[in-house]
């Protein structure tokens, strides 16, 4: 692991544990070094992953919370932060319901669902015509 | 039938026909034994056939030394299945469980990790034994289909039990319905072959003690 | 009516922006349990998917599947899948019923034939055709029917897939699953009592998204649900390696989490993805709440020899075998005893010492 990082196999205070946390840290970490070297992003469903109850809590508070937070409102919310460890993203999307729809880890520069998309420009571009006619 | 319905006829009817043909087989036999009877001894009693008998149930679950050091290979190999055997029929979980549906009785089962690595040595003593049994002319010439069957049907529920439990090569619930079935098929051959020394080890041993402490002799 | 507009026109009619398309595409791919390297591809696909026509059919069944469907949370993925399949004929959910009902189906059969999909749940009554009709027409009738046009059949819940709860022994009606009478169509088994919503909905969006139908286990349970047993994904699985058992509901071992195999937990042979999947909008499952699974998406797992009984202990009252075994035994033991000492005492009385005179005899010829 690299030096700086303060994570150890011994965290959290769960009773039951699949031991899933840190594997995936080390998948985030070996997928941070593919984006750096070839510049190869990465997502992982977090739904796919079996966890003990409180271990997904386990796994997002060792990611921590870093410089940017941004929320959509896209078919209802979603939450998408940069952890304490930058390139590694967040993404939760919630229905309107506040519920999970779906999460994932992220790993690049910007996750693309942030990006203005050609067709919401286009579109809008038309309203703006249409509103300064 | 698909392989959950095999796995219920397994658990069900065909271990209430091997259990039948199980207890069936052993008591008649058993029974054949007794009831033959003996004549009586008419000599005078040196001793006590009864604590002779225990004695020799006892005595004989060691090797003499002897015996020991002309066979070694033999004696080690058979200990060490055996206890194997034990351990992995009466000491780990699911078949205690087993036991306890059945009897009604249980007890504390061994970790899951003493009960596999005993499985492993005893299949591999197992194998051992049978290439012991190829390879060497006198019990190569000595052994009879019979034997290489019973070898067979005695490794073949620790095999597929360590397969249903590391659940290799097969579905789940396959590998369970031939771990269960294979241990069917060692009980419905129990009766009819050399496995029935399981039972008639202790007669004999008695036997023997018996008219020996009988005569006031140790056998 | 918009039926024959691409997905994609729909969402957009609908004043859906493509961001918020890439996230229900990147929620669909999930839903599906696809790898979020199949975004972009389930994104093309949809782009171009077409509402398919469904017709529900509902046999003997408890309406437990519709309802684990349609509860599922509101304007979700599910829901948003539902705005864009046309639902032509739902008993339970349509406002029509009776002749006015069967006319709709009628209808959307003919209007699509050859390419609506069969969405069925309860099984099959085949010892009384009385047993369970509709507007008078038989189950057994309406589903061969129906099923003539469909591109496929989608059984939902165990009952339509297995037989389930009605085809439990002594299954008086009857009952058999759709796979025993149709032969000829593809069928999808989504079981469960009842099926986890986003399961139902995930294979629905398949068909939708891809118009094909997904890769099928031996039981034809799609694998991207059904590909692992609940033990293989369970988290307290480490506990069933290591041999820590819960004994009984309120013991140590239980407050502790531990394995429920001995309660009678059926994780080891029942594939499902409770798991991982999860219960009420992902928030638990049944033995994160302490109860052995019952094994509910597996065949006859009504008549599995009771809910917590050890899959290791048999079906069959053995205790019961060996007393009437062990009796049998000494009786044909004993009668057999007798004869051999009869036989015995019959030999010991034949018995004569050999005389010189027989040696000769032998001798001589
Ligand atoms: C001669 C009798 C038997 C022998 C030698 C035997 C042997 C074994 C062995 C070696 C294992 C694997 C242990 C490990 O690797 O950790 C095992 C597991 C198991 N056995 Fe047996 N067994 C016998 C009888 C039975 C019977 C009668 C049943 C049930 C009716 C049964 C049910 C099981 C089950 C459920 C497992 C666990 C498998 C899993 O986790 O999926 N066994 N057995
Ligand atoms: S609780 Fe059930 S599924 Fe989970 S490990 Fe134990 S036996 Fe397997
Ligand atoms: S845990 Fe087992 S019984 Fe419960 S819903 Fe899931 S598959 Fe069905």
């Amino acid at each position: 692991m690299g030096s700086a990082t303060p994570v150890d196999g011994d965290c959290g205070s769960g009773a039951v544990r699949t031991g899933n946390v840190l594997p995936l840290l080390h998948e985030i970490r070996h997928a941070l070094q593919r984006w750096l070297d070839a510049g190869e992003p990465a997502m992982i469903d977090l739904r796919s992953i079996p966890m003990a109850p409180g271990e997904e809590d386990e796994l997002v508070s060792l990611l921590g919370e870093g410089e940017v937070h941004a929320r959509l409102s896209a078919l209802g919310p979603s939450d998408i932060y940069e952890t304490r460890f930058p390139g590694v993203w967040l993404v939760t999307h919630y229905n309107d319901n506040e519920e999970i729809m779906s999460r994932f880890i992220e790993v690049i520069d910007m996750p693309s669902i942030l990006k203005s998309q050609t067709e919401d420009i286009r579109d809008g571009q038309e309203r703006l015509a249409a509103q300064l006619r | 039938m698909n392989e959950t319905e095999f796995l219920m006829w397994v658990r069900g009817p065909a271990f209430q026909i091997a259990t039948i043909v199980f207890v069936v087989g052993v008591v008649v036999r058993v029974l054949e034994i007794l009831l033959l009877g003996r004549k009586g001894n008419l000599a005078e009693a040196r001793g006590s056939a009864t604590a002779g008998g225990l004695r020799t149930i006892l005595t004989r679950m060691w090797p003499d030394r002897g015996t020991l050091q002309r066979s070694t290979f033999t004696v080690v190999t058979g200990y060490v299945f055996h206890i194997g055997l034990f351990v992995t029929i009466f000491l780990s979980a699911p078949h205690i469980l087993l036991i306890r549906d059945v009897f009604g009785v249980g007890w504390a089962s061994l970790p899951t990790t003493i009960i596999d690595a005993t499985t492993v040595v005893t299949i591999i003593t197992l194998l051992a034994v049978l290439v012991y049994r190829l390879t060497n002319p006198v019990q190569r010439f000595l052994s009879g289909f019979q034997d290489y069957f019973v070898w067979l049907v005695t490794i073949l529920p620790l095999v597929t039990g360590y397969l249903a439990f590391h659940r290799i090569g097969m579905t789940p619930p396959m590998l369970l319905a031939i771990h269960i079935l294979s241990v069917e098929l060692l009980m419905v051959s129990f009766p009819f072959t050399k496995l029935m020394h399981a039972f008639t080890l202790f007669m004999a041993r008695w036997y023997n003690g018996a008219i020996a402490g009988y005569r006031g002799v140790r056998s | 009516m918009a039926k024959h507009k691409s997905l994609l026109e729909t969402l957009q009619h609908q004043g859906i922006s493509r961001r918020s398309f890439l996230k229900f595409c990147a929620s669909t791919a999930s839903l599906m349990a696809l790898p979020p390297a199949m975004i972009p591809a389930v994104a093309s696909a949809l782009e171009q998917a077409r509402r398919p026509s469904v017709i529900w059919l509902s046999f003997q069944e408890c309406t437990g599947c519709t309802e684990s469907l349609t509860r599922s949370h509101s304007p979700t993925v599910e829901g948003l899948i539902f705005d864009a399949i046309s639902l032509d004929y739902h008993h339970t959910l349509q406002a029509a019923s009776g002749h006015a009902a069967e006319a709709a189906r009628t209808a959307a059969m003919e209007e699509n034939y050859g390419n609506y999909l069969v969405v069925v749940d309860g099984s099959i009554p085949t010892a009384n055709p009385g047993y369970s009709t509709i507007a008078g027409i038989s189950n057994r009738d309406m589903l061969l029917e129906t099923a003539t046009g469909a591109a496929a059949i989608i059984s939902v819940g165990s009952c339509a897939a297995f037989g389930g709860i009605p085809h439990a022994k002594p299954n008086p009606t009857g009952a058999v699953a759709v796979s025993d009478l149709i032969t000829d169509k593809p069928i999808i088994n989504v079981s469960g009592c009842p099926p986890i919503p986003v399961v139902i909905s995930g294979v629905l969006t398949h068909f939708l998204t891809f118009g094909t139908i997904p890769a099928l286990d031996a039981l034809g349970r799609p694998k991207a649900f059904f590909g692992q047993s609940i033990h293989d994904r369970c988290y307290r699985r480490p506990f069933y390696d290591k041999g820590l058992f819960a004994e009984s509901f309120d013991d140590e071992g239980a407050k502790k989490g531990w394995c429920l195999y001995k309660l009678g937990c059926k994780g080891p042979t029942t594939f499902n993805a409770c798991a991982t999947a999860k219960w009420n909008s992902g928030t638990s499952f049944p033995i994160q709440s302490g109860h052995p699974c019952l094994g509910c998406s597996e065949p006859d797992f009504w008549d599995g020899g009771g809910f917590y009984k050890p899959l290791s202990t048999p079906t069959e009252d053995i205790a019961a075998t060996l007393v009437y075994g062990a009796a049998a035994g000494a009786a044909a033991g004993v009668a057999l005893g007798t004869l051999n000492h009869a036989r015995k005492t019959r030999a010991q009385q034949a018995h004569a010492p050999v005389t010189v005179d027989d040696l000769e005899k032998g001798d001589g010829q």
